[in-house]
């Protein structure tokens, strides 16, 4: 191979120019035909969740969805996605200035319902909220891995590399909302991929897909027509934990303040 | 200048060693780095195709649609609206896939029912509910109700 100087030089100057994903992007720029990148291009999404606690009805298929579309194990402390069932007692009149400690649960994960355990007449109040990997944007599970296993997406999704991922479970302690575990079978982490295998394909997630009252919404944030604005827009939106500013991109309306 | 390379000699021996340890160092990280690390971030470029390999299991309502167009276009006119067709009847891209092959799914009445209407206070206060085992006195849902087009 000869490189004459000129060549030499302009090849040097890229290099120190331009990042691995831009240089490959060059390319086809010289070529004449940028339009040619393949298929699904990571950097024009952003994909983010809009969940209405107002809708939820604690039905479960979100979560019976999921295990069946992503071959989750099917014990519950296998879950990339479950619903939780708060219950706010009243304040004890004989002791109004304690504060009524929230009670949750979540059977099963919430895979099949939840069993009326609050009759009626007992006060205080009950709602659902619907649980997943918040696919932070500066996530702190990323951040703790020893491997670069684990990563956020240029699209805004947290996924795992399975084939370098070492198990050590770092990144289990690190996430703030317990949105991790460990695949019993192959011995690596596990979480919520957003159906990556179906949003890079044009469909929804499988949660999205049999939500029966719209309580989940999935969209695209850098689609300027997507609904999600609208929502975004029409909705006071919480995250969970803002405290811990870990970028979260599943947004709560509705989110009482018991919730954690 | 001379004075400057009268011991050129250790000068030598000792960039040739940092330069055998650059080599060593560049090809041990050759084979160390899997192709792609470092493409797009702190991570293996090939693992994001990785994640995208799975099939779907979830066809979605509008594959539905193309062979069921008569029950899906009762359930768009009705009050389940928003509920898609596998939300009931089950993951159904096998059968979607090879409708011959693989049978659809039927979905059974009252369970399916009851996982959403049952009565629960946790449940939004809009949302219409029933005490099951009081109601229509056991009867099934099907016998008043069409769960394509709900309403009695």
């Amino acid at each position: 191979m000869s490189v004459d100087r000129r060549q030499f030089l302009a090849d040097t100057t890229k290099l120190l120019l331009l990042t691995g994903a831009a240089s490959r992007a060059w390319a086809f720029v010289e070529q004449g035909r940028p339009q040619d990148a393949p298929g699904y291009d990571v950097h024009r999404h952003w994909w983010a969740m809009f969940i209405d606690i107002e809708k939820c009805i604690g039905c479960g298929l979100c979560v019976d969805a999921c295990k069946v579309e992503n071959d989750v194990p099917p014990e519950a402390h296998y879950s990339r996605t479950w619903v939780e069932r708060y219950h706010v007692p009243d304040r004890d009149p004989l002791d109004p200035l304690a504060e009524p400690q929230p009670r949750v649960d979540s059977p099963d994960g919430g895979r099949h319902g939840f069993p009326e355990i609050y009759p009626p007449g007992t006060g205080g109040k009950s709602f659902f909220v619907p649980k997943l990997c918040n696919h932070c944007a500066h996530s702190p599970c990323v951040q703790v891995c020893p491997v670069g296993a684990t990563f956020e997406s240029p699209d805004g999704v947290v996924l795992v590399d399975k084939d370098y991922c070492v198990g050590c479970r770092y990144c289990v302690q690190a996430c703030p909302y317990g949105c991790r575990y460990i695949d019993p079978r192959t011995q690596t982490v596990d979480k919520c991929t957003l159906c990556y295998h179906r949003i890079t394909r044009g469909l929804t997630t499988a949660c999205c897909e049999v939500c029966p009252t719209g309580a989940r919404q999935f969209g695209d944030l850098k689609n300027p027509r997507d609904p999600i604005h609208d929502l975004l827009r029409a909705h006071k939106v919480q995250v969970l934990k803002p405290q811990m500013a870990t970028g979260s991109k599943v947004y709560y309306a509705g989110l009482d303040a018991a919730v954690r | 200048m001379r004075e400057l390379l009268r011991d050129a000699e250790h000068l030598i021996r000792l960039g040739l060693l940092f330069a055998a340890g650059l080599l060593v160092f560049l090809v041990v990280r050759a084979q160390l780095v899997p192709a792609g690390f470092g493409e797009l971030g702190h991570f293996r470029a090939g693992a994001i195709g990785a994640n995208q390999e799975r099939e779907p299991r979830f066809a979605g309502r509008a594959a539905c649609a193309e062979c069921h167009g008569e029950p899906a276009e009762s359930l768009a006119a009705g009050g389940h609206a928003a509920i898609s067709c596998e939300s009931c009847h089950g993951a159904l891209a096998a059968h979607a896939a090879e409708p011959a092959e693989i049978p659809g799914f039927a979905a059974t009445a009252r369970a399916l029912c009851v996982q959403c209407h049952a009565m629960n206070r946790a449940r939004p206060a809009g949302h219409p509910q029933v005490e099951p085992v009081s109601h229509a006195e056991g009867a099934a849902c099907t016998d008043c109700h069409d769960a394509h087009a709900p309403g009695l």
